[in-house]
């Protein structure tokens, strides 16, 4: 099996991110605590359901672990093992009418 | 995209016979891979299996010492957590019994490490007495990277994510510490049959 068949980019866990957070968070930017390469959360390596049983993402750098997500007995679980920072933008404002 | 409900499924789902399926499960088939992290492929001049930890001397096979230990042919029905069961899997593989013969520990668990970073624990005891393997082959053939090859820990009576992939040897320890998916959610011992899921079930 070639590997891509597994790996998702990290656009996919959109859906579920957005249950937990108010923010876009697939559009956020990230630092790696391990390697330091700051990147966009959506371009990292995704592992989900029903490919592994929670949401794994990985640095596309270094491989270490970012972020897990599990869903499950009424409950989320989020772990942040991996993220040195992760910076969501505010939603732009519409101008105000004149 | 959204993210894909436990709910939903392309085919009919098989009836499974009385009494073989844990609660909660369903049959298949095929053989789903499930990974968390990409496949590593340690070439096996380089593989090793360890037993370290609460032990005097600590134990370490070449993949060749490894495989001129006893083996013995195992069929079971495996259970992932997420949900799937498949029956009468054909695993070739070393008994962990045959691995810690005579090995004095007062260790009463254990992590089982892998390439690749992946941990999982299990008490001691049910990997001795005939409850668990080290696996090499599967459905007679050796068994593939994707499915945890070269080998793979194999405890058939509980959820799959604690039979890892890609095992490099087992740690033993006097005080249980979680591995990576009962650190991040699902339950500390994992019995299929008693729907042992997630943390707290």
């Amino acid at each position: 099996m070639d590997e891509s068949q597994l790996r998702l980019d990290g656009n996919a866990a959109a859906g579920i991110l957005r249950e937990v957070f108010a923010m876009d968070v697939s559009g956020a930017q990230e630092a790696c605590a391990s390697c330091g390469t700051i990147g966009w959360m959506g371009a990292q390596h995704l592992y989900m359901y029903p490919l592994a049983p929670g949401a794994v993402v990985r640095c596309s750098t270094c491989g270490d672990v970012l972020m897990v997500l599990v869903r499950g007995g009424g409950r989320y679980r989020l772990a942040l093992p991996g993220l040195r920072w992760l910076e969501m933008r505010e939603p732009v404002q519409a101008p105000p009418e004149t | 995209m959204d993210f894909i409900s436990r709910g939903f499924r392309g085919r009919p789902r098989e009836q499974a016979p009385a009494g073989r399926l844990p609660p909660g499960q369903y049959m298949v088939r095929d053989f789903p891979v499930l990974s968390a992290g990409p496949t590593p492929h340690t070439p096996l001049s380089r593989w090793t299996f360890s037993i370290t930890g609460e032990i005097d001397e600590p134990r370490q096979w070449t993949w060749e010492q490894f495989r001129a230990l006893p083996t013995e042919t195992i069929t079971k029905d495996i259970h992932c957590v997420t949900k799937w069961s498949k029956f009468d899997t054909v695993w070739e593989g070393v008994s962990v019994d045959t691995l810690l013969d005579g090995v004095d520990t007062t260790a009463e668990y254990v992590l089982a490490f892998s390439d690749g970073g992946y941990t999982t624990n299990i008490p001691l005891q049910d990997l001795t007495e005939g409850k668990a393997w080290v696996a090499f082959a599967f459905g007679g053939e050796p068994l593939e990277p994707e499915h945890g090859g070269p080998a793979r820990l194999l405890v058939p009576h509980l959820y799959f994510w604690k039979s890892a992939k890609w095992v490099r040897g087992l740690r033993l320890m006097s005080e249980n510490s979680p591995g990576f998916w009962e650190t991040y959610g699902y339950h500390d011992y994992g019995d299929p049959w008693r729907e042992q899921r997630y943390s707290g079930d």
